[in-house]
């Protein structure tokens, strides 16, 4: 396979710190390279480096086999590589077509808008990926996974050799997973190199030729990705073994239930929903985005009520119209999406945890409590082994995984009785995850009902001990953990997408 | 474009409105609304106004807001017709071009704060509306100027029309800045949709720094953004002074709000990204309908400013209820 681009012993520090220690990465034509490891192992200064972005400290950069004196943005483009962000760097108000096609009018340097062209070239970019979307649609109203096609395609009209996909799959159905897959194969087909960065392991060794694994700013693991498994990258990424252990759960005989829910329905969305949660239980909901899993959350959350059907708690039938009713009756829900829905990002650490429970911590005058509230902010930052210096730090200066746990922290200062979490460890590398999933499982120990959304299953299975399947709206099966396996649920799950 | 999508379009909601309006005044006093006098009458109070839209329109889809523009066309005005008044120079194109002029160096003065220190639109616009005013009224002046008192050109120009129609009665004339209003649309028109500029002024309303990352000179747009709707601005300034015949210090300003509520009935999101010429000037039409013939119905004049409240919630909440109803349309297809 001839050679497109070679970094030789890249060095990059910051303040003293080194992101990267001498990193070697060769990247082919018609490869699909897997890069994976834990946040902050450096792969995103790596990305930076190879973008232009960044400028290495020292280091070569070789591309075909000439090296480069000068490496910026506008050098890689040139040079044909092309970094497709998360944000996708989108314009939502404007149609597919202009926004497949701006890009290379502007590089044109084109003054007037000819709309006939800018047709044409979408046209010719959607026929490049194979990929079918509609030109006249605003990209404001298509999904994730449409925008992330247009994003890739804009890139391949750039006349892509180099392709970088920077977590491409985080907000992915297992369908649109497939798809996307498909997408990059055909791109490896016309010689296009990839550089696919993730922190699904299984995704990885599915599409990957090459995976390379970095922590601590070192590349710790070069190999072909039919010579190594699951567990040998997750070692590699976190330095020690990961010993995901199941949940084992009985609710005792005759134990009136914490939760039980009969015949829930909100039309559009989900039907004749009925189950039950104990104490200590783990109970975990599957299905593919748009099965309504999220509705039946937010319903349970109050923030969407349900329209018919009857939730009891601890035997007493309950009405939930409210977040404030849910509040009240002590449920707690932990959204999909932590960055938006259930954090302020530009607040500090400190006044994020103690947001739900700052009435708690008011004194006799009604002014807030500050001892107490800096007692409560110590106690969940040693609690939750949340990794900072400084909890008058804003928020979003936290890694994904330490976010999760402030969004965790929040809720359980609220002691609740329920505790609903939708996708706990979405964009969370491999060893932050592991312990969340202690922390999920201590929590029930400690009697809290756990109610855990996601189409993670290796997830699943380590958390849960029952699984239920939902599908367009309706239960599809219920299932004790012990009753099923990781192959068999995401083979379950599969047949859903069809 | 079938009809689901045209019935999603603002500018066609807007236009039934128009037109269920219409109907309405037509049938309960058809003498008075359905005359050529009328039409013209209402055409003639779109002008002004529908200028001034034209400006903020490009303003609202860059995603910024521009409330400064009234202060810019009193103070072009103002200038403009004293420059010609001690200068002794009676010329009708010289006013516009003194008022253009006038208008685009202000219009700069708000690119600067704007583009280049990157201050809110809002903040910087309502700093400048008080600013360029204050400054008008103590370095410049007060005093009203009546036109046929100190000009004969210019205040001839108040007769200058387009289009005369003989009638039973008299005559019914279209003023000739009708055309300068039209032309002036079909040119913002043409920048929007047909060049990089206008559409990089869509760009910048939908995701700035998405805009910024393609390559588009967000600072350079931001100037012309600015610039040209000052210069639009002082144009509609000399408009409006043509039109009353005389330059008053203390006109124009507060006029801002209902020109903003035009664009934003004609489907302007105010957060940007969207927005078109033909929906403002509809909505430049349904305010000066209500403005004007309200009255018509019998309504007493107290209650337009009611009406028009009423449209703008219902105008910006059919298109919030459209947004939510595909959402929900959506949960249930996937």
């Amino acid at each position: 396979m001839a050679e497109l681009l070679r970094l030789e012993q890249i060095v990059k520090s910051f303040a003293g710190v080194q992101a990267l220690k001498g990193v070697d990465l060769t990247l082919n034509q018609g490869e699909i390279t897997c890069l994976v490891g834990e946040n902050g192992c450096g792969k995103s200064t790596l990305i930076k480096i190879i973008s232009g972005f960044y400028q290495a400290d020292h280091g070569r950069i070789v591309v075909t086999g000439q090296p480069v004196a000068q490496w910026h943005p506008i050098e890689a483009i040139r040079a044909g590589i092309q970094v497709i962000y998360q944000d996708f760097s989108l314009f939502p108000n404007l149609s597919v077509a202009e926004n497949l096609a701006l890009n290379s009018q502007l590089s044109a340097r084109k003054r007037f808008v000819n709309w006939r062209e800018i047709r044409g070239i979408a046209q010719e970019a959607l026929s490049r990926t194979e990929v079918d979307l509609p030109l006249d649609a605003l990209v404001s109203d298509l999904g994730v996974a449409d925008k992330q096609l247009i994003a890739i395609s804009r890139a391949i009209l750039q006349d892509a050799r180099l392709v970088v996909m920077d977590e491409p799959t985080t907000a992915l159905t297992e369908k649109e997973v497939r798809a996307l897959f498909k997408v990059v194969r055909n791109l490896q087909a016309k010689g296009i190199a990839i550089l696919f960065v993730s922190h699904k392991l299984n995704e990885v060794l599915e599409i990957a030729e090459r995976v390379v694994v970095m922590r601590n700013g070192e590349k710790v693991l070069e190999t072909p990705a039919t010579q190594v498994d699951a567990r040998q990258i997750g070692v590699a990424m976190t330095g020690r073994e990961i010993a995901e252990s199941t949940y084992d759960f009985t609710p005792p005989e005759g134990e009136t239930p914490l939760l039980e829910v009969n015949q829930l329905s909100l039309p559009g969305a989900f039907e004749d929903i009925h189950f039950k949660l104990h104490r200590g239980e783990i109970l975990g909901i599957t299905g593919l985005l748009g099965s309504g899993r999220t509705e039946l959350a937010k319903a349970l959350f109050g923030e969407t009520p349900a329209q018919r059907g009857t939730i009891k708690l601890n035997g007493q039938p309950v009405s939930i119209r409210s977040i404030q009713d849910a509040i009240y009756h002590r449920i707690g829900y932990v959204p999909e999406d932590r960055l938006t829905e259930g954090l302020f990002l530009q607040r500090s650490i400190g006044s994020n945890i103690v947001t739900s429970t700052l009435k708690a911590l008011l004194n006799r005058v009604g002014f807030v409590d500050s001892d107490r509230v800096n007692q409560q902010i110590r106690d969940w930052v040693t609690g939750l082994h949340i990794k900072t210096q400084d909890v008058s730090l804003p928020v979003r200066s936290l890694s994904g995984g330490n976010q999760q746990r402030i969004v965790l922290s929040k809720w359980l200062a609220a002691n609740p009785e329920i505790l609903i979490l939708n996708g706990p460890t979405v964009g969370v590398d491999v060893g932050s995850k592991d312990e969340l999933h202690q922390i999920i499982k201590d929590l029930a120990r400690k009697g809290i009902g756990i109610i855990v959304i996601s189409d993670d299953i290796p997830e699943l299975m380590a958390t849960c001990n029952r699984v239920m399947l939902m599908r367009r709206g309706r239960i599809d099966e219920q299932m004790t953990i012990r009753q099923t396996n990781e192959h068999d649920l995401s083979a379950k799950l599969r047949q859903l997408a069809v | 474009m079938n009809w689901r999508a045209l019935f999603a379009r603002q500018e066609f909601i807007i236009l039934l409105v128009l037109i269920a309006l219409c109907a309405v005044i037509a049938i309960i006093n058809p003498t008075a609304f359905l005359s050529v006098q009328n039409l013209f009458r209402i055409l003639r109070a779109c002008i002004v106004i529908g200028i001034f839209a034209l400006g903020t329109l490009m303003v609202l889809i860059s995603g910024g807001i521009d409330v400064s523009f009234p202060a810019i066309a009193i103070t072009a005005l103002y200038i403009s017709t004293r420059i010609i008044v001690d200068t002794g120079i009676d010329s009708v194109p010289l006013a516009f071009l003194l008022g253009a002029l006038i208008g685009l160096g202000l219009g700069l003065i708000n690119g600067v704060f704007i583009g280049i220190f990157r201050l809110p639109t809002l903040i910087v616009t309502l700093g400048t509306l008080n600013l360029f005013r204050g400054a008008l009224l103590f370095f410049v002046g007060s005093e009203r100027i009546r036109l046929s008192e100190v000009t004969t050109n210019l205040a001839d120009a108040s007769r200058l029309n387009l289009i005369t129609v003989p009638l039973a009665r008299g005559e019914a004339s279209l003023h000739f800045t009708f055309a300068l209003l039209i032309a002036l649309a079909l040119l913002v028109w043409f920048i929007l949709s047909r060049t990089m500029l206008g559409r990089a002024i869509y760009a910048i309303g939908g995701d700035r720094e998405a805009a910024e990352r393609a390559g588009f000179n967000i600072v350079r747009t931001q100037f012309f953004i600015y610039g040209f709707v000052g210069l639009l601005a002082g144009i509609g300034g000399i408009v409006f002074g043509i039109l009353s015949r005389e330059a008053d210090p203390f006109s124009i300003v507060g006029t801002e709000l209902d020109v903003i509520a035009a664009v934003v009935l004609g489907g302007a999101l105010i957060t940007g990204g969207r927005g078109t010429v033909i929906g403002t000037l509809l909505g430049v039409l349904l305010i000066t309908v209500i403005s004007s013939n309200l009255v018509l119905l019998g309504i007493p004049t107290e209650w337009q400013r009611f009406v028009i409240g009423v449209l703008i919630i219902i105008g910006v909440g059919i298109p919030a209820l459209q947004a939510l109803r595909k959402r929900r349309l959506r949960v249930q297809t996937a």
